[in-house]
């Protein structure tokens, strides 16, 4: 069943496209993260244009952040504080983002940057989500408990000054590491055209202690603002969100996210940290395959300003 | 003013009076549609060109008999080929060339192949065939032009010919009668919106005889139209849309599956 894209200005066969949506929402729900790092590879596999997917994911991640906020909000698990906090510094690291992607594509150098980034970010979070959850479960094996907020360890992350508490998630920390997240997180997002939720949930995890009842609800919120306005800004600057295609995509993402979520709830915390930390693994391996590997074709082409 | 024009006028009754003592062929051609739309199920389109030689009184049967070659133009592009280059262990654009204004879809139909219609010559002076066609680079090369050896002109031609919006049919044109002729103009999914010039030309014994144009358009309509022309002219609130849509769906899906 093939559909025109009005923007991305060529036909789709809606089914696979639903499919990437349920599947990549499957993902998203079990883990709790928007899902952008595999859904615009995937786009650009079938041939979209990589700035439309880039442009068009972000609606899609809106979508499944706000379904998965509200059910979130309705258990309370959102710490508000923390995510006001964070968007703070997410809005001057986007402008920062934006600014230096506009920066390379000048320069000719956005490409290399945008893959040498995504190897180093993914197989960087993957292996070191993969070699921490692995330690959890040798310990959970060996009968010790798992104690993931381990209270009396403090780095000194938890020295600075200008401490805050946030109720909700019952931590004491300084602004300066929240400000810093939240511009790291913008910064990437702008650069990368990603979420950043699978960056952002062991951050708040392992950096700020955030303790895993709220620290998914919290990240979805923060997804959820700054891939909406991600939207509208792609949508007024570049003209190249497509209404369609990001509608498809909704469509399979939220509910593929519905059976995610409860795939997820059935499985133990460490388990599917380890799964996570291999899932972004090994996307990080297939961009350094593509980066390493001779090419079939050395030659490329790119429309100049591709508008409409 | 005046002179230049007298010359061309000379000129042109010269070459009338050259080929009137041969022939006075007139070349018609119609196509099946001037007007192809793109709506939601669009996946190409196959448009079909009719076209006859029309002989008058002085123009005797042709020993060769008839030749035609149709291009097809597509509306213009400026389009950046990279060229890849291995550096520290990876695989980066390095070197480019810009392809200035050149055909967006370059579809070339004959009956027969191009070199046994019309000399090397004639065909390079008419810029007829996808190696003939002027594809002019810009910016960081200081040639206007490269040869139809350079390796950046024959991987843009390749690759646009693997997306099907680069052709050369040698046998895209049939004759039904020996002076009525059909050519089918293949349109792939990827074609974009605008204007097409087609360009028919009638050989004989490697001369050209006629030529005449048959332009057709390709548009967006219905859904498709207004999505874009919303998406161009009125970027924010179709941001705004866009983004209210997400949210709508996302606050739908979780009514629908909610189970707490």
């Amino acid at each position: 069943m093939e559909i025109y894209l009005p923007i991305a200005d060529l036909p789709v066969n809606i089914l696979v496209i639903l499919a990437m949506g349920l599947a990549v929402g499957f993902i998203s729900g079990m883990f709790g993260i928007g899902g952008g790092f595999l859904m615009t590879p995937l786009l650009i596999f079938v041939g979209i244009s990589p700035a439309v997917a880039v442009a068009s994911v972000t609606t899609h991640i809106a979508a499944s952040s706000m379904s998965g906020s509200l059910s979130y909000w309705r258990r309370r698990a959102i710490d508000v504080a923390l995510v006001c906090m964070l968007l703070a510094g997410g809005i001057i690291g986007t402008a920062f983002g934006v600014w230096l992607f506009t920066f390379l594509r000048a320069v000719g150098q956005l490409d290399i940057t945008i893959g040498v980034s995504y190897v180093l970010l993914l197989s960087i979070v993957g292996s070191l989500m993969i070699a921490e959850s692995v330690r959890a479960i040798v310990r959970v094996r060996h009968g010790k408990p798992v104690d993931l907020r381990r209270p009396g360890s403090h780095m000194w992350i938890h020295g600075l000054p200008f401490k805050l508490r946030f109720k909700r998630s019952r931590i004491y920390v300084s602004a300066i590491p929240v400000w810093g997240i939240g511009f790291l997180i913008g910064f990437i997002g702008a650069v990368m055209g990603i979420g950043g939720g699978f960056l952002l949930v062991p951050l708040l995890i392992y950096v700020l202690r955030v303790p895993t009842a709220t620290v998914i609800g919290t990240s979805m919120v923060l997804t959820l603002i700054t891939m909406a306005s991600a939207t509208v800004m792609h949508a007024a600057t570049n003209h190249l969100v497509d209404a369609l295609l990001a509608l498809i995509l909704m469509v399979g993402g939220v509910t593929g996210a519905q059976f995610g979520a409860r795939a997820g709830q059935k499985m133990r915390g460490e388990r599917l940290r380890l799964l996570l930390g291999l899932l972004v693994l090994a996307v990080g391996l297939r961009f350094a395959l593509d980066l390493a590997l001779r090419p079939d074709n050395l030659y490329s082409l790119r429309p100049l300003d591709t508008g409409i | 003013m005046r002179a230049r024009a007298l010359s061309v006028l000379l000129g042109l009754a010269a070459l009338t009076a050259a080929s009137t003592q041969a022939a006075a062929e007139r070349l018609v051609a119609s196509l099946s549609t001037h007007r192809v739309m793109i709506t939601s199920n669009f996946t190409g389109e196959e448009l079909v060109l009719f076209g006859g030689v029309e002989q008058d009184n002085a123009s005797g049967q042709r020993r060769g008999g008839y030749d035609i070659v149709v291009t097809v133009a597509g509306p213009r592009q400026s389009t950046v080929t990279f060229r890849k280059e291995r550096m520290l262990a990876i695989w980066v654009n390095s070197d480019s060339r810009v392809f200035e204004d050149v055909p967006s879809y370059l579809a070339v139909l004959s009956n027969r192949p191009l070199s046994a219609i019309a000399s090397t010559e004639t065909l390079r002076r008419l810029q007829l065939g996808l190696d003939n066609t002027p594809l002019p680079q810009g910016a960081s090369v200081n040639i206007a032009e490269a040869g139809s050896d350079d390796p950046f002109r024959q991987a843009f031609i390749k690759i646009k010919t693997e997306h099907g919006l680069y052709r050369e049919v040698s046998n895209g044109v049939t004759f039904l009668a020996p002076e009525l002729f059909r050519a089918t103009i293949p349109l792939p999914a990827e074609v974009l919106v605008g204007t097409y010039e087609v360009d028919v030309r009638l050989f004989s014994d490697g001369m050209q005889l006629a030529r005449t144009p048959a332009p057709f358009e390709v548009y967006k309509s219905g859904f498709e139209q207004v999505v874009t022309a919303a998406a161009r002219d009125h970027g924010v609130l179709y941001g705004l849309a866009t983004a209210a849509m997400a949210l709508a769906t996302g606050w739908f899906a979780s009514i629908v599956f909610r189970r707490d």
